[in-house]
């Protein structure tokens, strides 16, 4: 980072807070956009929000500004300290996940050794929020929302991190930086111009990273904690204005980063055929665009699934996740590991 | 039994009563939890409070009445013409085929037999009916489980068949289309091209549900051996329509029972399914819907001519006597028994709903199941709030 | 060819859908027309009405207020006795009430009631729904000439 060598450490910690503090809003506004409103109406042959800017594009605009507005309610009986907490939890894991996501040879937050690591131990702490809100509501609804939101998270937790297991051992490395170089320096059979992208010899931890991210996002089909149709909206059912902004922002800034860890480490990350793997400018600007062009294609899948299929119920996921996505996700580390130690 | 020692016999039973002691301290009470009257799951003012262990029910009371309108005692004022337009809202997804067993109460005793060109519409009506009320519930049963984009389907396939009601009757939801001895008007130049053109969308529309809903494996792992009624308890509880087709009767009174209307004259067939879970009920009623498209093309194709509307007095008073007439509506056997003193109304009404029996299974069927399945349950036993309290 | 898995057959469902174009119609800027059978709203033709109050007795929520007097009108022909007419006063109906059933307009022994498909009379006044005579009387000018009817249709003699 040449820019950063010349500024003192709380000009480049100020700078990089600052900077997340922009990225996640907007990615997050980016998603609801493109995803919840746009593609899910057209998926639905509806169009979606029409009036506010050309194409309903300011619509986000109008429902921030209705959230802020709104009164700030919590029942009675509610903890409230816990129940105010909550939401700040849950948006806190989703803004520590973009710390360790590179956009380019020099634009990263912080690039930790133990990035992915880091990511993932970071995203669980959402749980930890959503606990919270369930317990705190002092509502039915939410409470076994919260319990079952719990209970799944920790569920898919193993298969998430099991099926990066696959890929780091593949990358020989922790950081995410050092996953993309990785595959940017990779070969196909001798063809080394498009690098290796991991999704091809990691595509049973590709697909194993996206069930279990659908699960951790809640998502259909693991929606079972917020099911609309039974629990209304579970943990988050007696969260008003606010409060459930930042929810609602911890869901979709999370769908981001997941997107955007899920093609860091199996499409490349921001890595393209002829950028420098060493810096410079050009790296640089191009690589940001690289990264979220193949985080939207990834969210897209992630979406595409969300409004077509049904949800399972909660027993039903619970087997899924550990009769299926756990073995599977340990054969695949056992493969993984078998052709590391042969090649 | 080998022989115990006292020690031992008393270290038993001492083991006993503490272990007991200790369930008794562990034990929790259930939890209620009111499922409604406010809940996306009840389409509308439904209120069933379950007693739940962790997520299992424990014993599920269905609470109805929040939208009772009293339509048995308003018949009980008002004429016939007018009765007409009130029963139209009982099942509101379905209206016109409310008023057709009224009427056909009402021309029975009255001796009056409308001409078959107006049989046949009244037939063609009915069906679409059918088909604008199960569409939705096609896609209803996709929100309940999760898959919104269903419902939207079903939304905008529905569209085309109401047009074509409100083309003819100029109520969409609500046609008023029913008379004593025939029917309001006949029908607008091209209608009956038309209507052929929806029934083909229509099919479509069910081809789509079939592989978006239908054939999903989690829909599937969702709705399969869940909510088994079995036939005798279906009979027990007096189900009726596909509830107890699904359960594996043959029993269709479009088929079974005498009615002046013209399914006699077209090709069909009755569908069942032997296992009597969710997924029966939702496959039963697919295949009704295709069934029901096939009816109303047949239905077209063989439309008689003719006037539409017998000899009818002016004043509709019906001459004293009881008639009890049923029909096969979507959602089962809804039937009126008519009493009539020879006024300009009825004496009295009483109307045989099918949500209102379908729904009393809900304690029976719910016994046990967990709460997620509460509502795939609600859902392929498919009530309509207005058909439950009327 | 096997039998691709349901979940692959959804996602191709919503997928196709995603790419035909949506069927809103996006209403203020863009109006459906209403087929001309359509209950939209009930027109009056008052010269036709006669004051029989049928309509408001047959109405079922009674929604129709009509007030009447009687009065001489000169003779049809030269020499004849002066008639006996009734006058319109007032002839209100109450949309909030309306359930627009219909009935008005078929008991209606003088064709002075008829449906419009015009539908957009929605007022943030609920007061404002009751339309007076003056009102029922423009909306003449929307009611369509009667279709014509299927082939096989008996037509009606009046």
């Amino acid at each position: 980072m040449t820019l950063a060598l010349e500024l003192a450490y709380w000009q480049q910690l100020a700078i990089k807070v600052l900077a997340i503090l922009v990225i996640v809003p907007t990615a997050t506004a980016i998603i609801v956009q493109t995803f919840l409103f746009k593609m899910m109406a057209h998926m639905q042959s509806r169009l979606g929000p029409m009036e506010a800017g050309p194409h309903g594009t300011l619509q986000l605009m109008a429902d921030g500004a209705k959230f802020v507005q709104k009164e700030l309610l919590a029942p009675a009986r509610a903890d409230r300290r816990v129940f105010t907490l909550a939401p700040v939890v849950v948006l806190l894991s989703t803004f520590l996940l973009f710390v360790v996501i590179p956009a380019g040879p020099g634009i990263v937050a912080e690039n930790l050794d133990l990035g992915i690591f880091f990511a993932l131990a970071v995203s669980s702490i959402s749980v930890l929020g959503v606990l919270m809100a369930g317990w705190a509501s002092a509502n039915k609804y939410a409470l076994m929302g919260g319990l079952r939101a719990a209970g799944q998270l920790i569920a898919y937790e193993l298969p998430l991190v099991l099926a990066v297991v696959g890929v780091v051992i593949q990358a020989g490395d922790l950081s995410l930086q050092g996953i993309v170089r990785a595959q940017a320096e990779g070969e196909i059979f001798g063809f080394g111009l498009i690098g290796l992208p991991f999704v091809l010899t990691q595509f049973l931890g590709f697909a194993l990273f996206l069930i279990a991210t659908q699960a951790e996002l809640t998502q259909p089909p693991f929606d079972m904690p917020v099911a609309e149709s039974e629990l209304v909206a579970g943990f988050q059912v007696e969260y008003s204005g606010l409060q459930f902004l930042y929810f609602y922002l911890g869901e979709f800034g999370a769908a981001f980063a997941f997107s955007a860890l899920a093609a860091t480490m199996f499409l490349g990350g921001w890595w393209v055929p002829g950028l420098d793997l060493e810096g410079g400018l050009l790296a640089n600007v191009v690589g940001p665009v690289v990264l979220f062009a193949k985080t939207m294609a990834v969210a897209f899948v992630i979406f595409w699934i969300r409004f077509t299929y049904p949800r399972l119920r909660e027993d039903q996921l619970q087997s899924f996740a550990w009769k299926y996505l756990i073995p599977l996700s340990l054969v695949n580390i056992l493969v993984t590991g078998a052709f590391k130690v042969i090649f | 039994m080998s022989m115990l020692t006292e020690h031992q016999q008393r270290a038993y039973i001492g083991g006993q009563a503490a272990e007991a002691r200790v369930n008794l301290e562990l034990e929790t009470d259930g939890m209620t939890l009111n499922i409604g009257p406010q809940h996306p799951a009840t389409h509308g003012t439904l209120r069933i409070i379950t007693r739940l262990d962790g997520e299992q029910v424990i014993s599920a009371e269905p609470v109805m009445g929040y939208m009772h309108r009293g339509y048995e005692k308003l018949t009980e004022v008002r004429t016939y013409p007018q009765i007409n337009t009130l029963i139209n809202r009982i099942d509101w997804l379905s209206s016109f085929a409310n008023e057709v067993p009224f009427i056909l109460a009402a021309e029975r005793l009255m001796e009056i037999e409308a001409p078959p060109r107006a049989q046949w519409i009244r037939t063609i009506f009915f069906e679409l009916s059918r088909i604008a009320n199960i569409t939705l519930f096609l896609g209803e049963m996709g929100v309940q489980l999760g898959a919104i984009t269903a419902v939207f389907y079903a939304f905008r396939d529905r569209e085309h068949v109401l047009n074509q009601i409100e083309a003819a009757t100029g109520g969409r939801f609500h046609p008023n289309y029913d008379r004593i001895g025939g029917l309001k008007e006949d029908l607008p130049k091209g209608w009956v091209a038309e209507t052929k053109s929806v029934m083909a969308k229509v099919r479509d529309f069910c081809d789509e549900m079939e592989t978006l809903v239908g054939t999903n494996e989690i829909f599937e792992t969702r709705t399969r051996g869940i909510g088994v009624i079995p036939v005798e308890v279906a009979l027990g509880y007096g189900l009726s329509g596909a509830n107890i087709r699904a359960s594996g009767l043959d029993w269709d009174l479009r088929r079974d029972s005498d009615t002046p209307l013209a399914w006699k004259e077209v090709d069909w067939k009755v569908w069942t399914h032997p296992d009597g879970d969710s997924f029966a009920r939702y496959w039963v009623r697919l295949q009704e819907t295709r069934e029901a498209t096939l009816i109303v093309d047949q239905l077209l194709d063989g439309l008689p001519a003719g006037p539409i509307m017998a000899k009818v007095p002016r004043i509709i008073k019906v001459p004293p006597g009881e008639a009890w007439v049923a029909t096969e509506n979507p959602l089962g056997e809804m039937g009126y028994y008519l009493v009539s003193k020879g006024d300009l109304g009825p004496f009295r009404v009483k109307i045989r709903t099918p949500s209102f029996n379908n729904i009393s299974i809900v304690p029976w069927v719910l016994k046990g199941v967990y709460v997620p399945d509460v509502i795939t349950i609600l859902a392929s036993l498919y009530f309509i709030l207005g058909d439950i309290d009327r | 060819m096997p039998e691709l898995p349901g979940l692959m057959k959804g996602l191709n469902v919503t997928l196709r859908t995603m790419l035909r174009p949506a069927v809103t119609t996006q209403y203020p800027h863009v109006k459906e027309a209403p087929p001309s059978r359509a209950r939209g709203v009930i027109a009056l033709k008052e010269e036709n009405c006669t004051v029989c109050m049928l309509c408001a007795r047959q109405c079922p929520v009674w929604c129709i207020y009509i007030e009447g007097h009687k009065t001489k009108a000169p003779p049809r022909r030269a020499g004849g006795k002066p008639r006996t007419v009734q006058l319109l006063d007032r002839f209100d109906i109450d949309y909030s009430l309306c359930m627009y059933c219909g009935i008005c307009v078929e008991v209606c022994p003088f064709d002075a009631l008829f449906w419009s498909p015009e539908y957009e009379y929605s007022e943030p006044h609920i007061a404002d729904l009751l339309h007076d005579k003056d009102r029922l009387g423009q909306w003449m000018e929307a009611v369509p000439e009667p279709e014509p009817l299927e082939a096989g249709a008996v037509a009606k003699k009046k």
